[in-house]
Parts: structure tokens; sequence; C-alpha cells
């Protein structure tokens, strides 16, 4: 039983939980404080003052998210000092803030501007004095993955936070100082040469529009219009999950049929699952996991699926590189089938594909632009929408998304089996990859679920007797935690056999591509576990759960790859990596 | 052959920018020449506080001060002083009252109504040598806490003495200590603060660089007290004196096994390392010191939980200002009750102060709590220069406000100061006369703070900001009364709103000025004049009717804009003036002054 | 360092050196060191009084210079200022006079009356 304690709220008497914030109790009574920098378990540094209350017998304002409830408090939220005082500040936030909400992706989705509107805000010291007189910045991303716009920032310091809890590296953090602070990359350095591995926590953090994924919109708007292209895209997992939350669906609906639909409207050519490849990087990667077993190989192997941890690895631990699987992630096999198999089929040159993916990541931008993912002069992936640009796509051409029939593509490139579903959440590759390992070293029909490898657990270990050998498996997710298993490695080489390795806490369904939650809502929602369970759900609604039943799957490779692991097959679905370095400019 | 005298140079950064070091080296040099090196020793010392007659240098044993001596007397002094006992007239200091000279420290009205505890050995001994120190009963402190008392009982008597924080906090001592003793952990931590950074402050320069074994000693007895073995002196890089004589003062002092294991054979075990700063005024707040300590971007965090219950590297932590602690042994060589009976009721003790601005004598005094503004400004400081009038007082650097002629009899002490609309502040004390723009002067301050502000929170990064660009505003001209209702309104909410005491205290020079100098502001948007004559674009001076001819405005004109026959009323060109000011001061019998233009016209 | 007793044996030697920054009661005597002083050698009567003043440990003594003291006949000279602040002019010292000085005045406070300027310049 928690203890109570007996508070005072605007007059009203509360009893509050013992150990809880102000902020807190009034959330859980239904009392509206405003709040702004508050990110649970992330950024709890009460710094941006909105905030602010009025506690009896303390001599100036509390930050409510942080003071703890004490019996008796007497407590004020909306007076005229404490109202007057928040608007002021929120008045000083505008001063600074450069308001493009027109062309402004969060315009639909924007905490500070929630804020503002909630208070009246007028922008008067705009007004009164003119526009402030700061510099602001835009970070370059030579690999066109992210954009930092200090000219909307309003320093909450979420995205810092973020950085230093999600991924465990700290790319980002404030430069200079007072007035003049802006936020990124130490010494004002190139984002693609800073250590970044792009999994877009930052992006997820920020309450406004001030880091934002590299936007293609328009320039699939364009393709979409040239005649003289054929635009075939291909959808990750992990988008139907998530889509929904940008129609005004709640957390965790599946909009598979209605997604593939407006694609339909879109104008596409050709609609692709992402999910048809999943169950193809199974075949490969299962295939590269007995070998390795039966002809000796570099153990433990990991998963490489994940962009934002290949780039973990490139820079951080390139001596493990020799442990990676080399088989493409399904986006960029994808991508390769679509410009050579499905090229050929089609009768179509390559060069006049756009192969465009919509992916929750971010990370992927970035591996789509990887020299060793095209041949030709072009690239297998042209460019990558986040699921939030498709929602935006969508929203921007007046499609009504509630409304729209169901669909979905069916065979080459598009079928899938439920193994391929579960991709998009930690410990989906890893569970996909047993039901089929395991059922071929057994040669016997073998257990469809691997349930000790799901959920939200950072690090998670598994042993399962596979033809008489106990294969030792582990599934971690984010950099934190990825750091921390690195070094276990380190220490005991031999002690795992195959390891799945996320860059996203989560997995993919917390992509840094996905629809962003805000902060009060990433409080009452397990976000991650809603948006999986969709993943789970349709896993276990299919009819067919193993990747090697996929009968397109075996199609393709008897009428083009041959066999998995062939010569073809490692041509086009198996790549290199390379150890990089950040900070290479540097005078 | 035995020492038949003593000279004492000033070693503080003062009077070694002025070329101490090279005066010492100079009589080095003459001494040898002159045979009689073996007979007189050379010490440099720490801070005299008379750091306007510097460099300054003591003779022992007759206690001759000579003030603004220069390498080029070292040669005179040594052969008439030295050699033949024969005081050299030109190098003492005038007696303001009967044009005589005064002769011995003692004598000067300067130290007179002072009381050095803090500063007791600053100027008395060689800080790099700890035997000077012992001979002043040094370590004793230390070694009766560890032999006779326990460590509530050193506590109950710092907090009998009703020492107070010196850093500008105020807060009880004793009870500071008594917190972090009772937070439990085997490992805690005592931090002194050293970062001083309001600037005109440099009291805790000069024990630092004066008497760094107070420092130490007094930071051995707080580790007892609360249970710590390890201690780190914050020292701002900018104190590269201070940072020298510390680190020779840690190596001394664990010579002798006065840091270390087991000191005086009690069991105790402590030692002090230093840690430097790196230009940043804000980490002088304890929570963003101790981030910078663990390696972090110095940024101040939320109080509670505070440094005695959680604090470096998560664990109880103690820190105490300099100053503070420069107190401490003598309040266990002499009693609490000593303490006690120095000061007022609720401030007891001393407090040193940095005087500076428009002041004669302007440096370093000690005074004990209850001595009247009045008495510190015109009986140690030796009044405003030049005769001009006094207007206000700056008390708590750019966490203060400023005080008027009509509270100077007001004794100084922490709540006094505190009513007043100011503060005690760590010690910054800087008058200001008729030819102060208090408008101005709250510029001043207020850009500090912006430029120092760390940037976390709203109110303090973006409000303060505005209000400088306010300021700025009305300091060219282009201010109006709702401007002056603005910057209220947006100061009260910077006091009530932010995160740490920069931002809390940061309009207080500000709304200070505004409630005792109102009509100067209102000039400034009104009138769009600068009475003071300091805000150029606002600044008219004319020549009036009092004007004697005496020409002594136009030879200092450096642009040649005054014009006028000898005898005869002299004018200013406008269009020349560059309103710097130097007529105004020139001018014997007051009658240039900065007057309103037409309304609505400014320079520029 | 171990004990508090030997901190306060440092102490108390190193007092010794420093003592003349500190005494300001009890005895001074001042050495007249003008060039007449110095030419019939008053340094050497310094020195003495000097050594006397450690060899017997004599806490209140402040020795110091001064320049011609005006009787240049009667050099070398030393006043001897007392606590009470009664001045004793002796002259025409030699190093044993300087012994007897301090053995007798100074530390028995009985005034040798036979080396006071007064007496020996006429009675």
């Amino acid at each position: 039983m928690d203890k109570k304690v007996k508070i005072n709220i605007n007059g009203v008497d509360i009893l509050a939980d013992q150990g809880d914030t102000i902020l807190k109790a009034a959330e859980k009574n239904h009392i509206f404080i405003p709040r702004l920098c508050f990110l649970k378990d992330v950024h709890e540094e009460g710094n941006c003052r909105i905030c602010s209350v009025k506690v009896e017998g303390q001599k100036n304002l509390k930050p409510s998210c942080k003071t703890i409830v004490t019996e008796g408090m007497k407590v004020i939220t909306d007076d005229q000092e404490v109202y007057d005082n928040v608007t002021l500040n929120l008045e000083l936030l505008t001063h600074r803030h450069q308001f493009e909400c027109f062309k402004c992706s969060r315009e639909n989705n924007c905490e500070f501007l929630d804020l503002l509107r909630r208070y009246s805000i007028d922008n008067e010291y705009t007004n009164s004095y003119g526009p402030c007189d700061l510099d602001f910045y835009h970070y370059q991303d030579e690999s066109k993955v992210m954009v930092i716009d200090s000219s909307k920032c309003i320093l909450c310091g979420r995205c810092v936070s973020a950085c230093e809890k999600y991924s465990g590296l700290s790319v980002l953090h404030f430069n200079e100082r007072g007035n003049k602070t802006y936020v990124g990359p130490a010494l004002f350095h190139d984002i693609a040469d800073s250590g970044c591995i792009y999994c877009g926590k930052c992006i997820g953090a920020c309450p406004t529009g001030a880091i934002k994924g590299y936007d293609y919109v328009k320039q699939m708007e364009r393709d979409l219009r040239d005649s003289n292209k054929k635009i075939v895209v291909q959808v990750a997992p992990a988008v139907r999950a998530a889509l929904g939350e940008e129609f005004g669906y709640p957390i965790g609906t599946n909009v598979e049929g209605k997604m593939f639909s407006a694609l339909k409207k879109l104008g596409v050519d050709e609609i692709m699952d992402t999910n048809f490849t999943a169950d193809l990087t199974i075949m490969e990667e299962g295939t590269e996991l007995i070998h390795r077993l039966e002809h000796g190989g570099k153990f433990p192997m990991f998963t490489s699926c994940s962009p934002g941890w290949i780039n973990l690895l490139e820079l951080y631990y390139p001596e493990f590189i020799p442990n990676l699987s080399s088989c493409k992630s399904p986006q960029q096999m994808a991508g390769a089938l679509i410009k050579t198999y499905y090229a050929e089929k089609m009768e179509v040159d390559p060069k006049n594909i756009v192969s465009v993916s919509i992916m929750p990541c971010i990370a992927k931008k970035a591996e789509a632009q990887r020299k060793e993912m095209g041949r030709d002069g072009y690239q297998d992936v042209d460019y990558v929408l986040t699921t939030r640009e498709f929602a935006r796509l969508i929203r921007r051409r007046g499609i009504d998304f509630r409304n729209l029939e169901e669909s979905k593509p069916y065979g080459m490139l598009a079928s899938y089996t439920g193994a391929a579903t579960i991709f998009g959440a930690t410990g989906g590759v890893m569970e996909a990859a047993l039901r089929t390992v395991s059922e071929i070293l057994e040669n016997k029909s073998t257990p469809i679920e691997f349930k000790q490898v799901r959920g939200n657990a950072d690090i998670k270990e598994a042993t399962y007797k596979i033809a008489d050998m106990d294969l030792n498996v582990a599934v971690v997710h984010g950099g934190v935690a990825i750091l921390e298993f690195l070094e276990i490695i380190k220490e005991n080489p031999t002690k795992y056999h195959f390891v799945e390795f996320m860059g996203c806490t989560g997995g993919c369904i917390n992509g840094g591509g996905q629809p962003i939650v805000k902060a009060i809502d990433q409080e009452r929602y397990d976000v991650r576990s809603l948006r999986a369970s969709v993943l789970y759900d349709i896993d276990q609604k299919n009819e067919l759960r193993k990747s090697h039943q996929n009968e397109f799957v075996l199609k393709l490779y008897e009428d083009f790859l041959e066999k998995p692991y062939s010569k073809k097959a490692h041509d086009l679905l198996h790549t290199k990596y390379h150890k990089r370095e950040a900070y290479n400019d540097v005078e | 052959m035995l020492e038949r005298i003593q000279v004492l140079i000033c070693g503080g950064t003062g009077c070694m920018s002025s070329h101490s070091k090279e005066i010492k080296k100079a009589f080095e040099e003459e001494l040898t020449l002159l045979g009689i090196k073996e007979e007189v020793g050379l010490i440099l010392t720490g801070c005299f506080g008379l750091c306007e007659r510097g460099p300054v240098i003591v003779v022992y044993p007759d206690e001759t001060f000579y003030a603004h001596v220069k390498v080029s007397d070292v040669k005179a002094i040594c052969a008439e002083h030295l050699l033949k006992g024969r005081v050299i007239d030109r190098l003492l200091v005038k007696n303001p009252l009967d044009k005589g000279k005064i002769k011995q420290m003692n004598e000067l009205k300067f130290y007179s109504k002072q009381k050095r505890i803090a500063l007791r050995n600053c100027g008395q001994i060689n800080p790099l040598d700890i035997t000077e120190y012992f001979a002043r009963d040094g370590y004793l402190a230390l070694g009766k806490a560890l032999t006779e008392l326990t460590p509530e009982q050193v506590i109950e008597q710092v907090t009998a003495s009703g020492l107070k924080g010196r850093g500008g906090g105020g807060f009880l001592t004793g009870k500071k200590w008594q917190f972090a003793a009772e937070s439990k952990n085997d490992i805690k931590y005592v931090i002194c603060n050293a970062d001083e950074g309001d600037p005109g402050a440099f009291m805790d320069r000069a024990i630092l660089e004066g008497d760094p074994h107070s420092v130490l000693e007094a930071m051995a007895i707080c580790g007892y007290a609360i249970g710590a073995s390890q201690g780190y002196i914050y020292v701002r890089a900018e104190y590269p004196v201070a940072v020298e004589r510390l680190k020779h003062a840690i190596a001394e002092a664990r010579s002798y096994n006065l840091l270390g294991d087991n000191i005086f054979e009690s069991g105790f075990s402590f030692d002090i390392d230093i840690r430097l700063g790196a230009g940043a005024f804000v980490c002088g707040e304890e929570t963003a010191l101790i981030k910078s300590i663990e390696g972090y971007r110095g940024m101040p965090v939320l109080k509670p939980p505070f440094p005695a219950v959680r604090g470096l590297w998560g664990y109880p932590t103690n820190v105490n200002n300099v100053e503070t602690l420069a107190n401490i042994p003598v309040i266990f060589l002499k009693g609490a009750d000593y303490f006690t009976s120095i000061g007022t009721k609720n401030s007891s003790g001393t407090k040193v102060f940095a005087l500076g601005g428009k002041i004669n004598n302007t440096g370093l005094v000690e005074v004990p709590m209850g001595t009247t503004l009045r008495e510190v400004v015109y009986d140690i400081g030796g009044g405003i220069p030049n005769k001009r009038k006094f207007k206000a007082i700056q008390t708590g650097g750019p966490s203060g406000g400023c005080i008027t002629e009509k509270d100077l009899d007001t004794p100084i002490d922490f709540e006094n100061l505190t009513k007043l609309g100011s503060m005690m502040g760590s010690g910054g004390m800087i008058i200001m006369d008729e030819d102060n723009c208090m408008v101005d002067v709250a510029r001043f301050y207020l850009d500090f703070t912006v430029d120092e502000s760390c940037g976390k929170c709203t109110p303090c990064r973006e409000g303060t900001k505005l209000m400088l660009d306010i300021l700025n505003r009305i300091c060219e001209g282009k201010g109006t009364l709702d401007d002056i209702d603005e910057l209220e309104r947006l100061g009260q909410m910077i006091q009530k709103t932010s995160l740490c005491g920069l931002g809390q205290t940061a309009p207080n020079p500000v709304l200070s000025t505004l409630k005792h100098f109102r009509e100067e502001y209102i000039a400034h948007v009104v009138d769009k004049t600068c009475p003071a004559g300091v805000c150029r674009n606002l600044t008219n001076f004319v020549i009036d009717d009092s004007c004697i001819g005496c020409t002594k405005c136009a030879k200092n004109c450096p642009v040649n804009a005054i014009s006028g026959w000898p005898r005869q009323v002299h004018t200013i060109d406008p269009e020349l003036c560059i309103q710097c000011g130097a007529c105004k001061k020139a001018c014997p019998v007051g009658a240039i002054s900065s007057k309103p233009l037409e309304r609505g016209v400014i320079h520029g | 360092m171990k004990t508090l007793e030997e901190l306060k044996k440092l102490r108390d030697e190193s007092l010794k050196k420093m003592t003349m920054r500190h005494v300001k009661d009890g005895f001074r005597i001042q050495v007249g060191m003008g060039t007449c002083g110095i030419a019939s050698g008053a340094r050497p009567i310094l020195n003495a009084f000097l050594e006397q003043v450690e060899f017997h440990e004599l806490k209140n003594v402040t020795v110091t210079q001064v320049g011609c003291m005006g009787e240049c006949a009667y050099e070398p000279m030393a006043e001897l200022i007392d606590e009470s602040g009664q001045s004793y002019i002796y002259c025409s010292l030699t190093i044993p006079m300087v012994r007897e000085i301090v053995d007798k005045h100074i530390i028995n406070h009985q005034p040798v009356h036979r080396y006071l300027l007064a007496n020996r310049k006429g009675a």
C-alpha cells in the first residue's frame, strides 16, 4: 500500500502518493500544469521553468516537475502571479524562436506551439523590440540524414539528454554559453563526421522543430509527377504499427491495409513490402549462421540489419567487423532486387526506376547512400522517407486516411510470413532466425515461438537446444546496452553464438523516423510494447510464420538467385563494412 | 651575523604586477653590493591591503611604511635607511590632515579601524615558508581539534562562534558542517570554493596568496568534523600566483605530515588536491562547481538535494568559501566567545571588503561587523578623490544593489544590507561619485551576468539578455517609459523563477538603481539626457556662467572643441565634442555639466 | 611531525626569527647609525646588542637603528626606551658595556648611570 501525502492544490485537498512530484500529483488528479523540458527518465533538470508553481512558505516559485510533495503542502498553480511568470517565460522563448510553422514538419505536433496557443502568447518582445540579434546555425549533414536548426531551438536540453541516455555517445551537447548557447556536435562539426550513429532519439525528444530528419517529401512529389520514371516503394514492417498515430489512431493500431491504399492513392507505380526481403534475409543469414557453425567462423555472429548499429560498430568497435553477418538489411536487399530482378522482369532500365523506401528509421537514409549499395552508377535505394514524411505526404495531398479502404499487395517482393513482420520489434530478428535455423538443423518441425527473446529488457539472453547443440543467443538494443554488451564480449568472446543488435531501444518500432509522441504521452503509455504488440499480433494471425515457408522467396531462389549463399546472392544481397573514424576534418 | 632588519615586500598580485618581485631582486643585489646581505632579511609577503599605494614595503623593527616604491628607489633605501637608519621621507604616506608624513604602519588611519582576522597573516609572514605560519600558531588549531575535541565538539564550537558564510550566502557555517556530518557515508568531501568571480573582488585572492596555510588547516578541521578524508580547492585559473602558492603550501604541509595519513597520530587522515576553474563565473555556484570538478560543463543543478546530502560524485560534500575557512583556526585558537565578541548579534566576526571605484584608498580592508558604511568609505577609504561628491556604494557585486547617502550610517551586517535592498555578497564594495551614471552602472553589471549566464534556464538566459537590450536602448536614447516598467516586470520574474543564484540575483543592480535613482532613468528616456555625462549619445556638455575662463578645459580637450578667451566664459562646439568628459574633470569650479538637448534630439 | 609538542617547539624556534616584526611593548634600543656612528664602530655595537638579546632569549626587546643622534663626539651611542617610555641615552659604548647594560638595565631594571650621556657629558 503506497503511503499517501495530504496536499492542497488550488484550494482542493488531494491525497498524493509519497515520493511524487507536484507535477505528477497534479496530473494524476487531472489538474493541468504546463510542462516543456521534463522528459521522464531522460531529462529531469527543471530548467525551462514553465512548470513553476507557488508553494506556500517559499520565497521563489518552484519547479513542480522536481519538487517532491510534503505533508500539508499548499500549492497554487494558476493565480495571476504564476500565470504572469509562466507567460513571460513563454514570451521570452518566442522572442528567440523564429516561426516558420507553415513549412515546419512539427506544425501538427509541436509541444511548444501547444503552450503558446494555450497561453495566448503574442510574441510581444519581437513586436516591441524587433527580432532577437542571435546568429542561428544550421548544422551541415553531408549524409543528408538530419537537420539541426538552432533558430527553432528553445534550449530545453531534452535532445542532449536523450543522446546521452539512449545512445550512450553524447554526440550532442551545448556549445558556447548563456544567450549564445546552441546545441550540436562539438566544434560546430559536420553531423556526418561527429560520431553520430543516426539513431534519431534526439528527434523524438525534441518538443519543437529544432531537430528533424532530412526531408525528401518534395523530392518524392516531383518524382511522382515524372512520367519517365517508375516509382517503386517498399514499406518496412514497423511503419504499419505506428503510422496510424499520425491520423489520430491510438498507439498500437494496425493500419497496414490503409497504409497500402494510401500508397496507391499517391500514384506509386509499384508497391513492395520490405517484409518480403525480411524473410529473404533470414534465408541468407540463417544459412550464414549454419555455415559458420558447420565449417567454423567468427563467433558470436552479429546481425547487420540495423544501420544505426552498424554505424556504432564501424565507428567505435571496428575490431568486431569480422563478427558481423555479411547480409545486407532487408531494405537494401529489396532495393537490389528492385533494380535487377524487378527491372529485368518489367523490362525497365534500372536508371529509370526511383526506388523509395518508407522506414521507421533515419539511419536508413545514410545506409541507402553507402557506395556498396548499388552498381553501374545507381543506388539500389534512391532515397528513404520516414513514417513521418510518409504521413506528411498523405496529409498534404488531402487523402482522407481514416476512410480509406484496406488493400494489400500480393506475390513476389510483397508477400511475407509472420517471422518477417516481427523484425520491427527487438528480438524479432532473433526469433525469426531461430524458427528457420532450428527447423533446418533438426530437419523437422520445431516450435514457432521463442518468447525469451521478446520484451523491453536492455539485454536478453537465452540458450536453446538445437540439434544436440546448446545455441547461446542474446538480444541487445539501444546504444547504452550495446556499449555495455560489447565490453562483455571483449571479456568473454566465446560465450555466445548469435547476437541480435538494434541501434534503437525497443527496436525499429521505436526508430528515429517514427511518429513523435508527446512527453506526457510517453509517460502515460508504454509506446514500445503497444507498437510491438501490433507486429506480434500480425505474426500470430498469419498462416505462415516461418521465413522458409514463404513460397515467393523460394521461387525467387529458383528463378533468380539459385540458392541461399550462392554467388549471385553474395553479389546482390551481401555487403562489406569499414572501420570509420569521427572528427576527421579537425584542424 | 644576526638579522637586525627585516624588509617585508608585498607579494600580492597587485604589487607583483607593479614589479615588487623586481624590487626584491634589486634589494638582494644592492645589499650584496653593500656587504650587509646577511644582516637584512628580505621577505615577500601577502597583501597589505593598501593597494592604492602599492608597491608597499614595510621595514621592521621600526615598522616604517613605504608606499609607491620603485625599483629605482631601492638604492636609496639601502644606503640611507638600511645602512644609516635614516627614513626616506618622500616614500612615506602623506597625512591628509596636516600634510605631514606618516612613518609607521600602525599610525595609518587606513588600519586604525580595521581588525584583521581573516587577513591576520597577510603582510606579516612569508606565505612560502610554513615555519612562519607555525610562528603565528599555525596548525595548533588543527592539533587541538584532533587531540582534544570530538568531531561533534568541533562543529559545536563553529556553530557557537556564529560564523556565517563569507562567499555571499551568509549561511551559518556550523549548520552547514552539521548537515554534512549527519549524512551517512564512508566517503565525503570538503571543497574550498576559491572561484572568486565577482568583478572587483580580490579578498580570497589575497588570502590564498598571503596565507594559504590557513585555508589548508581549516579544510582539515572541517574534514575531521564531517568525516571526510579528501579535500579539493577549486581555484580560478586566472589566479596563477595563488595556484602556485597553494601548491607549495600543500607540499610543505605534506612534508610535515600535517596533511596525509594519521595527522598528529590521531588516526585522522586528510589530503588536499587543487582543481582549476576554466573561466566561468557560474562555477562559483556550488553545484556548478561540483559539476566542473566531475568533468562536466559547469551548469547548476536543482537543490534539493543539497551537496551535504548528494554532492561530488554523489557523496556528501561541504563547500565553503576561502574567507569563511580563513576564520576557522582563530575560532579554535581564541575560542568561539572571542569571535562573538566582535561584530553584531546576527553577524559575528569581521568581513573583508575590496574597496574599489571612486575612493582614495583602493585596496583590501577588514572590519568588524557593525562598522558603519560611512566609516569604511571615509575613515578607512579616505573618501572620494578629487573633491567629487559621493553618490552610491555597490555591495555584492553583480548580485547586489546600491546604497545611497541616506543609509551610510547603517552598521554593516548581513541583515542590514539585505534590508537596504543590497547584500553582503563576497565583499566587493565599489564606490560611485557624481560622475557615475547609475543606468550605465546597472548596464555594466548586467552585461557581466549576461556574458556569464550558463544558459540552462529560460528566465536567466533569455530574460537578462532582454533586460540588457532594453538598457542599451535606453542608453542610446531609444528608451521609453514603458521600457522602465518592462525592466521591473522582467527583473521581478527573473528573480522569482531562475534556477540558480546567478539568475535569481542578476536583476538586483537594475532594480536597485531603479529604486534609488529612478530620476536618472527618466532623464534618459524622457529628456534623452545622461545627467552624469557618461552615456555618449545622451551627453551634451555645456559650460555655464560660473566659468572663470581658466582655459583648463580647452587645454584638456582632445579634439579642440572648446574655445574662449582667458578670463571669459568658454563654449563647447557640440559638432566637434566627442563626449569624453575630460573637460568636466579638469574644470576646477564645476562649470561643465551635461544638459538636455531639445526634446527627442540625440547624438549620432 | 608527529605531536603537538613538536609543533609548539617549531613555533617557538620560528618566533625567534620573527620577533622583530611583533615586539611592540617592552624595551627599544635605538643605536645611532649616522656616519659618525658608523665611523666610530656603531655596527659592532648594534651586533653586540642583537647577540645579547638572542643569548638571553629576551622576548620584549626591539633593537633598531636611527640616524645621527647629534652628540657626535660621544658615538657610538644608543638610546634605550623602557616599558614606561622613559628614555636613557648611553654613549661611548664598547662591547663589554653593552653586555653590562643588557644585564643590569634590561634584565634587572637598573640603569647603569655612569654610562649615561647626561652623566658623562658633565655633571
